[in-house]
């Protein structure tokens, strides 16, 4: 089968693991071959994390620059920085809410413009899908369904082969009974919100 | 129960790389496994570690590589098959007994795994360990991917107890940290206890038993090398005149080539996961139904150079080429794209790569680096050293050692000046001492301490050196994930059947005249403390003793209140200048401490001259 090439950029402590982790488990589900790497060895000393997650017939386990077909951002700066892993044909989706870095905290860096920023990957890909995904992950109910959020506007762009209730199914394994209804709404929340973007 | 302890055989699931050696591990029956953690291995340890609270596995983590790898030797050769986990560098510190071990050899399986980390995603260098392989005589084999990494390791133990010799399983981080579906195999029982049968002509490695020894490991080689010519982790694929050979990654990078630039017809691929000994007759068929061969091996021309001499064994002149100028590097790691232009390059395919977006104009990103986490105590202990050198007019030379500490050396902090390997802080300080006329000021961290500081403190004292070592003691091995060391009270973790060591009791015992235990979160008697061993000549040692917060939050532990900045702040920003503590930031020129990042440790309201910063009561709230 067709291999889509899909990267995952966050900071540490954002959930993109776990996020990750249901693509893969929804894939195990609906028995399409997947394949993950990530790099995550400073994720809790607020390190960038990076997953990629390869559905189809390749053997390869990372993603070499300029061949993703999805790139998915839970942090603005940190979807600019992954741009180099993009081609004119990818689809972006980013949360626009930024955590800036320490740096830039104590006033020692410059963040970018957000408009310039969306404006920037814009104009270099094939299409971007930008919007808050910490206030739906509020509006769900625990700002760590964040995660959850960018899962729903992944899935209704229709770029993995994945069908919600596949993903679905795999957010339920994979989460704590607790936490499962705030996680499928935050899901459903992130799906209407890229249909509507 | 553990989800690596699943019975089902024939279910699908998905893992990690080292969840898949773990399990990998029980389905070879392994019933003794002995590590020191270390990225990229330190999940296989973390879930057997898991596994054996609940099963008759016996897990245990070693005080360091050479240790580990003395456990497994002695229960190997009791019969009882053992795993010996290590990060690539751990196999510098296990060397000494690996390279007589395989004299020796074994009865039980032993299996040996090297976690080797290209491009040093969280490594001190990026060795290539094939090498070991032919340093030590024994048998290496490398699995490609994810489900291959759980089936080789069975494979590796029936070929120990074959051989009878330890087995080197070589995986690299991106088989580590990759992750796949795994078909499950089924677990057999344990056999946990063996028996010794004295033989020490055999055992005691003498010069006159070493040099019957010594043939028979080579006996072994030739032996391996039969099997390594037969094994079904050495296989081609296709048939076509244009030769590939690779391993590990770099076959999935291959494959992947192959296919995009629709030349599977017209080559051939040799892929070595049996790489010491090289399958040698194997490869000289394989060469000869071939016009041109590329090797394409992550870090050392290890098997470029072996297919070389073969070619050159049997009169072959084809064209054999691997590293250099144009084709593979031996720096860092491989990725699909460049390894398919390599391969379209060097064998003449016309193929046009990918657009990529042109990023000229794209703003410098501010950098992300790692940081010590909100209210570290090695910050605070950094701190704390830098004001007391500073108030003796010290001109100071700062060894560090292997951890999170080792983050210390970025400015503000600016602690760490020199680092080759784990335990280096403290034998560099004997040499910088002696060999410079500055103050030198040494940092090592608890579980680096116990792995391999406590020799170099005994040199030290010994040979009469002059420097303050600080033994940064945060009662976990915080770096690699929070696993246990001697120094740990396991009782607070519910686990029974440990005793604690004291780093106090062996400091003093070593015979360490002035030693001096600090709590870092008290700024100024920790530097009254530390001034107090800076002017001591010989050696002294500082104690700063404050738990991990990362692993006080894990341990559900209760921490500090948050603080704010009140409004006696004058905008010194000594806090800020001087901790870069990350639960800082600045809004509209002021200093504001994000309260949920903020752990309460108060090292910054002792710093604050206007005494500005203050914990958040109910009423200030």
């Amino acid at each position: 089968m067709d291999t889509t090439r899909l990267i995952i950029v966050a900071v540490g402590g954002q959930g993109n693991l776990l996020a990750s982790k249901v693509l893969a488990e929804a894939a195990l589900i609906a028995d399409i071959p997947v394949r993950m790497s990530e790099i995550h060895g400073m994720a809790q000393r607020g390190g960038v994390v990076e997953s990629a997650v390869i559905f189809g017939d390749a053997a390869s386990t990372i993603i070499s620059d300029g061949e993703a077909d999805v790139l998915v951002g839970f942090e603005p700066s940190e979807t600019l920085r992954a741009l180099n892993k993009c081609s004119a044909n990818t689809v972006v989706i980013t949360n626009t809410f930024p955590l800036p870095p320490f740096t830039v905290m104590i006033g020692k860096g410059v963040y970018p413009d957000l408009s310039q920023l969306r404006n920037l990957i814009q104009a270099k890909t094939a299409k971007l899908i930008a919007f808050d995904a910490l206030a739906l992950a509020k509006k769900a109910g625990n700002v760590m369904s964040l995660n959850m959020v960018l899962l729903g506007a992944l899935i209704q762009t229709g770029t993995l082969p994945l069908a919600g209730e596949c993903v679905k199914e795999a957010i339920r394994a994979a989460t704590k009974a607790s936490f499962q209804e705030i996680n499928l709404t935050a899901f459903d929340l992130g799906y209407a919100a890229a249909q509507n973007a | 129960m553990h989800k690596l302890l699943t019975e089902h055989p024939g279910q699908k699931m998905m893992l990690l790389g080292n969840e898949a050696i773990a399990r990998g591990a029980l389905e070879a029956g392994v019933a003794l496994a002995a590590t020191y953690p270390g990225t990229p291995s330190s999940e296989i340890s973390l879930n057997l570690f898991q596994i054996s609270r609940e099963s008759d596995l016996y897990f245990e983590y070693s005080i360091n590589e050479k240790v580990a790898l003395e456990v497994t030797a002695a229960a190997a050769n009791s019969g009882v098959r053992s795993l010996c986990i290590m990060k690539h560098v751990g196999m510098n510190v296990a060397a000494d007994a690996l390279m007589t071990l395989a004299y020796v050899g074994v009865k039980g399986g032993l299996v040996i795994i090297s976690a080797d980390d290209p491009y040093m995603f969280s490594s001190q260098n990026e060795q290539d360990n094939r090498y070991y392989g032919k340093l030590s005589g024994l048998p290496i084999v490398e699995p490609s991917s994810v489900e291959e990494a759980k089936d080789l390791v069975s494979y590796a133990f029936d070929l120990s107890e074959k051989l009878k010799e330890p087995v080197i399983l070589r995986t690299t981080t991106r088989i580590n940290h990759s992750s796949g579906i795994v078909t499950l195999g089924k677990i057999p029982a344990r056999i946990t206890g063996g028996d010794f049968k004295k033989d020490p002509f055999n055992y005691v490695t003498v010069p006159a038993v070493s040099r019957k020894l010594h043939v028979k490991l080579l006996e072994n080689i030739a032996a391996a090398a039969a099997i390594s010519d037969l094994s079904p982790y050495n296989f081609i694929r296709g048939t076509g005149a244009w030769g590939i050979i690779c391993n590990g990654v770099s076959y999935n990078y291959a494959v992947d080539a192959v296919a995009d630039l629709d030349i599977a017809a017209k080559t051939s691929i040799l892929r070595i996961g049996f790489s010491h000994p090289m399958p040698a007759a194997m490869i000289k068929t394989f060469l000869k139904g071939c016009e041109k061969v590329l090797v394409i091996e992550e870090g050392e021309p290890y098997m470029e150079e072996a297919v070389k001499a073969l070619a050159q064994e049997e009169g072959l002149t084809l064209p054999i080429r691997g590293k250099g100028k144009d084709l593979f590097s031996r720096l860092y790691e491989f990725n699909p794209a460049d390894v398919r232009a390599r391969i379209a390059g060097y064998f003449g395919v016309s193929f046009t790569p990918k657009a990529r977006p042109n990023l000229a104009d794209i703003p410098e990103i501010p950098a992300r680096p790692p940081n010590l986490c909100a209210g570290c105590s090695h910050r605070a202990t950094f701190y704390a050293v830098r004001k007391a050198a500073e108030a003796q007019g010290l001109e100071t030379i700062c060894p560090t050692d292997i951890g999170c500490y080792t983050l210390g050396f970025m400015p503000p902090l600016s602690m760490g000046d020199f680092l080759i390997c784990m335990g280096s802080s403290i034998g560099t300080s004997c040499g910088f001492s002696k060999a410079t006329r500055k103050k030198v000021i040494s940092y090592i961290g608890d579980s680096t301490f116990f792995h391999s500081g406590i020799p170099g403190l005994v040199n030290a004292v010994f040979n009469n050196h002059n420097f303050t070592l600080v033994i940064l003691d945060n009662g976990t091995t915080a770096m690699t994930g929070h696993q246990p060391h001697p120094g740990v009270d396991m009782a607070q973790m519910n686990m029974e059947g440990f005793q604690q060591v004291s780093i106090e009791n062996i400091v003093r015992a070593v015979g360490v005249k002035h030693v001096a235990v600090i709590r870092p979160y008290q700024v100024k008697k920790s530097i009254e403390a530390i001034k107090g061993a800076l002017v001591h000549q010989g050696v002294s040692v500082v104690i700063s003793k404050e738990a991990c917060v990362l692993h006080r939050k894990s341990l559900k532990k209760a921490g500090g209140k948050p603080f704010y900045v009140g409004d006696k702040c004058k905008n010194h920003r000594n806090c800020i200048n001087d901790l870069a503590c990350p639960a800082f930031y600045i809004e509209a020129d002021r200093v504001k401490i994000n309260p949920d990042q903020c752990v309460g440790c108060a090292v910054c309201a002792q710093i604050c001259p206007e005494n500005a910063i203050l914990p958040i009561t109910r009423s200030n709230a």
